[in-house]
């Protein structure tokens, strides 16, 4: 959960570097970067999730 | 492949304005120092301060011999070609300092040593959010360690991309939107910082007794809030000097807008701190002091990143709009979330600074470029923040956890940091913690 939690953050980091590398207009710039910020709060969210506590305490029972 | 870095001219006066706003630095240090201790228990208060004073330590060491040459000394960096864009990533002065001509007379040399002199203590600075976060609980020896490796190679990365001539600073030559900004160094500092303390907060886990079996919080009240509230307006100072000097450094402000900063930074930590004066008010009945005390360095975090380039309305937009974010946000990470973060440091630092870069877009007057290509810019920083210095911030401290662990043993979290590590409590003649007695 950990890995994939880092690997979406990443991804969403290389979404917005390849909207500005590939795409020209601002219009869809800001959309592949607001998809890409999107990507990364999914990252966020799964890694803190990781890091619960009660998580923590799972494989224990 | 190298390519030069092109160096800003600066006016002699800025210069000497910048070495006086240099020497108030440490005071943002000492400020969070004391607010990070009083808001943890009493039986780290000392462990906490000799931590920072470690940090503080390692950071300028290692920022002399590593950090500097990375980040933005010398005249040649680190970077390659990808995409038909030119990616500057890295810095490559030499070690220990040895492009700066520290024996020089001319005024020219002054510039890439105030450089390195403000460098050494934002590093210092972007070391304390995770003390903060990692309170009651974080080791000293590791602690240590994770700043050596924070002010040698990880602070400096992210500073050269902002601020040392980096790919971020050449959007608009490569992509033809601007520059990011980050006049202040809410993403290069406090961000950065943020993102740390959250790394070190998962690794060490919560205190023990923090959160019951079925993940309620237990309040573990600060111990010493006059001493929150007065590290708030030390901070005050040295954010004052923080501001300016980088803004005089990497954006060639002058005294006028150095002025601006001035009076901008002092409006957005008053509107910080106000909102969350009003929002606990209405909320709780009564103002609760220790969100306050975040809500008013929420509001500095937040206004560094525009410094002047925003009028003082929006400053109070910002500032007022940071305290009341971080006041959610420090409910949001306790209540459903379950980091304990004594502080309040991720929420302050990497909460109200991703805030303050957005904010830039929104309110910043801008001589080039319009609004909607600004914003854009500072998500892309963002964006960066997030998602590449997060996982690289919390993938080396895993690591360091897995070489020195992080956290304190049972007894350890029971007895305190103070008699733990130091063998001798903060406050030997006033405090006397009776579970310290109790069989366990």
């Amino acid at each position: 959960m950990r890995l994939a939690a880092c690997l979406l953050l990443l991804s969403g980091f290389f979404i917005s570097l390849a909207a500005l590398v590939l795409l020209p207009a601002l219009g869809i710039r800001f959309a592949f970067v607001g998809a890409g910020l999107g990507v990364e709060a999914l990252g966020a969210w799964l890694l803190t999730l990781a890091h619960r506590p009660a998580a923590a305490k799972e494989p224990e029972r | 492949m190298n390519t030069p870095i092109v160096a800003a001219p600066y006016p002699e006066f800025s210069l000497l304005l910048c070495l006086g706003c240099v020497m108030l630095v440490p005071l943002a240090a000492a400020g969070l120092a004391l607010i990070h201790q009083g808001l943890g228990r009493s039986r780290s208060a000392a462990h906490a301060m000799l931590a920072t004073l470690c940090a503080l330590a390692i950071a300028a060491i290692f920022t002399v011999a590593f950090g500097f040459s990375w980040a933005v000394g010398g005249d040649a960096a680190h970077s390659f070609t990808a995409g038909g864009a030119h990616w500057d990533w890295l810095g490559s002065a030499p070690f220990f300092a040895g492009g700066i001509h520290f024996y020089s007379t001319d005024v020219d040399a002054l510039a890439p040593t105030l450089k390195l002199c403000l460098l050494l203590f934002a590093a210092g600075l972007a070391a304390i959010p995770a003390l903060s976060a990692g309170t009651d609980r974080w080791r000293l020896g590791p602690a240590c360690l994770a700043t050596a490796l924070l002010a040698a190679f990880l602070f400096p990365l992210f500073a050269h991309w902002a601020w040392g001539g980096g790919w971020l600073t050449q959007l608009d030559a490569n992509f033809h939107i601007p520059r990011f900004i980050d006049a202040g160094g809410a993403a290069v500092i406090q961000v950065v910082g943020g993102l740390m303390a959250v790394s070190v907060a998962w690794i060490t886990g919560p205190r023990r007794g923090k959160f019951a079996d079925d993940g309620m919080p237990a309040a573990i009240p600060g111990h010493n809030i006059v001493l929150v509230l007065f590290g708030c307006m030390l901070a005050l100072v040295g954010w004052i000097g923080l501001d300016s000097a980088a803004s005089i450094l990497f954006y060639s402000a002058g005294p006028q807008q150095v002025a601006g900063t001035i009076i901008n930074a002092m409006l957005a930590a008053s509107a910080g701190c106000l909102a969350a004066v009003a929002l606990t008010r209405a909320r709780y009945r009564k103002p609760d002091a220790s969100l306050s005390a975040n809500g008013w360095i929420a509001g500095l975090v937040a206004g560094s990143a525009a410094c002047a380039m925003v009028s003082p309305v929006a400053a109070i937009d910002t500032g007022a709009i940071a305290g009341v974010l971080v006041t959610y946000m420090i409910e949001l990470a306790e209540l459903r979330l379950q980091v304990d973060d004594p502080g309040g440091a991720v929420s302050v630092h990497a909460g109200a600074g991703l805030w303050g870069l957005i904010a830039v877009g929104l309110f910043g007057h801008f001589a080039e470029g319009t609004r909607p290509a600004h914003l854009l810019t500072q998500m892309v920083g963002v964006a960066a923040l997030l998602g590449f210095m997060l996982p690289l911030l919390y993938g080396a401290n895993l690591l360091l956890n897995r070489i020195m662990p992080y956290r304190v043993d049972n007894d350890g979290d029971w007895q305190g940091m103070d008699i733990r590590e130091l063998g001798a409590g903060a406050y030997p003649e006033f405090v006397v913690h009776a579970d310290e007695f109790v069989p366990r």
